[in-house]
């Protein structure tokens, strides 16, 4: 005890901003590998930044961010979405260098930024413990050794020799937890990975964090549950915008982060002039969640729908423009797409210069509790993304009105008409 | 806590940086369960499985032996033609599969690269490699060929493993480039089977080498597949002279294109998990 085991300097991260273009048509990859790869070698000869330089934004994701870990601590990371935690975790874990600044960890880390990384869906349980233990960074022995353990932990030994495409995704998840809650590092650092699974897995996997504190381990923990934070972490500290803003007790980190976004800290409409895409052809101007009765919303209940609005600006007339709209759980699965073009008499027209505002529901009694998060993004069908918002909205769907039996699995939870009746009854009618 | 506790230093690095190859050994062990789970995949994906090693070389084969060695009459160095290309498309099936599998490997592996710290350069090694399984099952059948037409090696043989390596150098060089420079060209996957097109005529595969004369054979062997071939066809079915400087040359080119291949790959490594 007493000893530094991590300390960050001046820690800073900038990223460039337009360079992850996930949606790149056939047609523009198709004309570009005959041109672009000439251009690009060509800018490579001349030493300039490899990248499209008409998108050349950046952001600073982490600034000036200095704190000390002791050993054997246990600190939580706390903050918004897009404060920077992950950005800090992945420094910390060498999966990306800082931009400025300096940071020094004294002990071997494991880190856990996501449960399951590696996994394949073709080789089975106990190939994928071997192989997703050996990427978390342990040895062969130790995975022989604590091969046991981690199967009854993960209460799949019936299907330890299928392949996990054929799991259902709770055991999917309870074996990837299983691997890493049998790291056993001198410092371990966990981003916001307990948020998945069912309620009686969470309990037993922060049961399992407690356990590996109290053995004196130091542990640096991300997490959106405040109440975890206060039950595990000793020490807090707060990011927000990419600077570190409080750092103390987690008792009094997380009481004054929660008075401090009371209601805010789930985005429910966006409007940010400067976060916004620019594009000379449609420009996105709001986006807003809603409850039925119009109040903007951060939380609903199952029981109840939402309603999307998005709002957009064409600026030069276009065919076959649509809006698609993208819906993701907290472990960042696709639920759904839906596009405003999908039922409407625009599919197919010229759109005028004009702004639009285009509105839908998200059925009720669809969505499992949790949360969630929405990215729109315009494009012209098959031809390109024209103008992108990542993950601008969240809003949590709580658990009122969810009358469901706790224990079941699948993206959604829709709340089907059933009818059952006896087979001999049935005979009878007819 | 241990007294001898390591401290890693975490800064941002400037220019190019150094192999590190001892950090690559200390994670030979994960670099062993990719090529394992690599080669187990493969097998379990594709219905054929083992078989496939084989059949694309000997198609491969069968058309050259057709088109080049009956058709246009192309010399074979006195080695009956089908296993005089065939023991040249063991090697070359290797490296233009590696070249495949590698170059989009660190893509392919975006996942991992976000959310886990480990050496990059495991991920196309691993690729490279795990081609080693297709290799001896290909080989297996260059063997029974080899007693089909009672050629027998002699202690030649013996250099096998040498021309195994510069295989394994060059693949694992190509790759390296290929591998590094798609993660920030995309459009680099869609050059590969050109590239690996023109490759495969620029070597003599479909015949022999001994068509250029002096100092252009040796000078051709530049294209280290170049030695790889003349010296699997050396080595194994007993072509008269040694093709020893050309076998020189391929390996200075071939070790020149690691070396660099490692630096450039080291150099863009920093960059992989916020581009990938
Ligand atoms: N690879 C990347 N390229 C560009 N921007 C990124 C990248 N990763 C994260 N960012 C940006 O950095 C900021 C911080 O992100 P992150 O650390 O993931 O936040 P948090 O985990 O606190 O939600 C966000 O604005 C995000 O958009
Ligand atoms: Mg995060």
């Amino acid at each position: 005890m007493g000893d530094i085991a991590i300390r960050v300097e001046e820690i800073g991260k900038r990223y460039r901003l337009g360079k992850a273009e996930k949606y790149k048509t056939l047609r523009d990859t198709l004309a570009s590998a005959f041109t672009a790869p000439f251009l690009k070698v060509g800018r490579l000869l001349r030493g300039e930044a490899a990248n499209d330089t008409t998108q050349d934004e950046q952001i600073w994701a982490l600034r000036e961010v200095s704190f000390e870990v002791r050993q054997g601590e246990v600190i939580g990371v706390i903050g918004g979405n897009g404060a920077g935690k992950s950005t800090l975790l992945k420094i910390l874990s060498r999966i990306t260098e800082p931009t400025t600044g300096f940071a020094e960890i004294h002990g071997r880390v494991g880190s856990l930024l996501e449960v399951g990384t590696g996994f394949h869906q073709e080789l089975t349980g106990r190939e994928n413990i071997y192989l997703n233990g050996a990427i978390l960074g342990m040895t062969k022995k130790e995975i022989d050794r604590k091969f046991d353990e981690i199967v009854a932990f993960s209460e799949v030994e019936k299907f330890i020799d299928t392949p996990v495409k054929h799991y259902s995704s709770g055991m999917y998840l309870r074996l990837a937890f299983a691997v890493a809650a049998h790291l056993e590092p001198e410092i371990l650092i966990v981003d916001e990975v307990l948020a998945v699974g069912d309620a009686g897995f969470q309990q037993k996997c922060l049961g399992k964090m407690g356990a590996v504190a109290k053995e004196g381990r130091t542990v640096l923990f991300v997490s959106h549950n405040m109440g975890a934070i206060t039950q595990l972490c000793g020490r807090a500290v707060q990011l927000e915008k990419g600077r570190l803003t409080r750092s103390g007790s987690a008792g009094e980190v997380v009481a004054a982060y929660l008075s401090s976004v009371a209601g805010t800290e789930l985005k429910s409409s966006w409007s940010d002039e400067s976060s916004k895409p620019n594009s000379s052809e449609v420009q996105f101007k709001s986006a807003r969640l809603l409850s039925v009765d119009e109040q903007p919303l951060s939380i609903t209940n199952f029981n109840e729908s939402v309603l999307v609005e998005i709002a957009y600006e064409v600026k030069i007339p276009i065919r076959n423009l649509s809006v698609t709209c993208l819906l993701y759980d907290s472990m960042s699965r696709l639920v759904f797409e839906s596009m405003d073009t999908d039922m409407s008499e625009w599919n197919g027209r010229v759109r005028e210069p004009d702004v639009y505002r285009a509105t839908t529901k998200i059925p009720p009694s669809l969505l499992r509790p949790g949360r969630y998060q929405l990215t729109f993004a315009a494009f012209i069908e098959g031809v390109k993304v024209i103008a992108r918002l990542d993950r601008v909205l969240a809003f949590d769907v709580s658990g009122v009105g969810y009358t469901l039996q706790p224990k079941r699995d699948g993206i959604v939870s829709p709340v089907l008409d059933w009818t059952v009746c006896r087979f001999s009854e049935h005979e009878r009618m007819v | 806590m241990q007294s001898n506790i390591q401290v890693i230093r975490i800064e941002p690095s400037k220019g190019w940086v150094s192999v590190q190859l001892q950090e690559l050994w200390a994670y030979r062990e994960l670099l062993y369960f990719l090529i394992w789970r690599d080669v187990m995949v493969r097998y379990k994906q594709t219905a054929l499985g083992a078989a496939w090693a084989i059949i694309q070389p000997l198609f491969t084969m069968l058309v050259f032996s057709l088109f080049f060695g009956r058709l246009a009459k192309i010399p074979s160095d006195g080695i009956p033609y089908p296993i005089f290309t065939y023991a040249a498309l063991v090697p070359w099936t290797f490296f233009s599969q590696g070249l495949s599998l590698a170059s989009n490997s660190l893509v392919g592996s975006a996942n991992l690269i976000k959310k886990v710290y480990f050496p990059r350069l495991c991920v196309p090694i691993a690729a490279v490699t795990s081609g080693l399984i297709d290799f001896a099952i290909a080989f297996t059948m260059l063997i029974a060929m080899m007693l089909y037409y009672g050629i027998f090696p002699g202690v030649k043989v013996m250099w096998l493993p040498v021309m195994l390596l510069l295989t394994l150098i060059t693949s694992l060089g190509v790759s390296l480039w290929l591998s590094a420079l798609n993660v920030h060209f995309r459009d680099v996957r869609h050059i590969i089977p050109f590239l690996t097109q023109l490759w495969l005529f620029a070597t003599p595969i479909a015949y022999p080498s001994s068509l250029l004369s002096e100092p252009w054979r040796t000078f051709y062997s530049i294209n280290p597949m170049v030695g790889v071939v003349e010296g699997f066809r050396w080595a194994l079915l007993g072509a008269e002279t040694a093709p020893g400087p050309m076998v020189m040359v391929s390996f200075l080119a071939a070790i020149a294109i690691l070396v660099s291949g490692l630096f450039y790959f080291r150099r863009l490594e920093k960059t992989f998990a916020d581009v990938v």
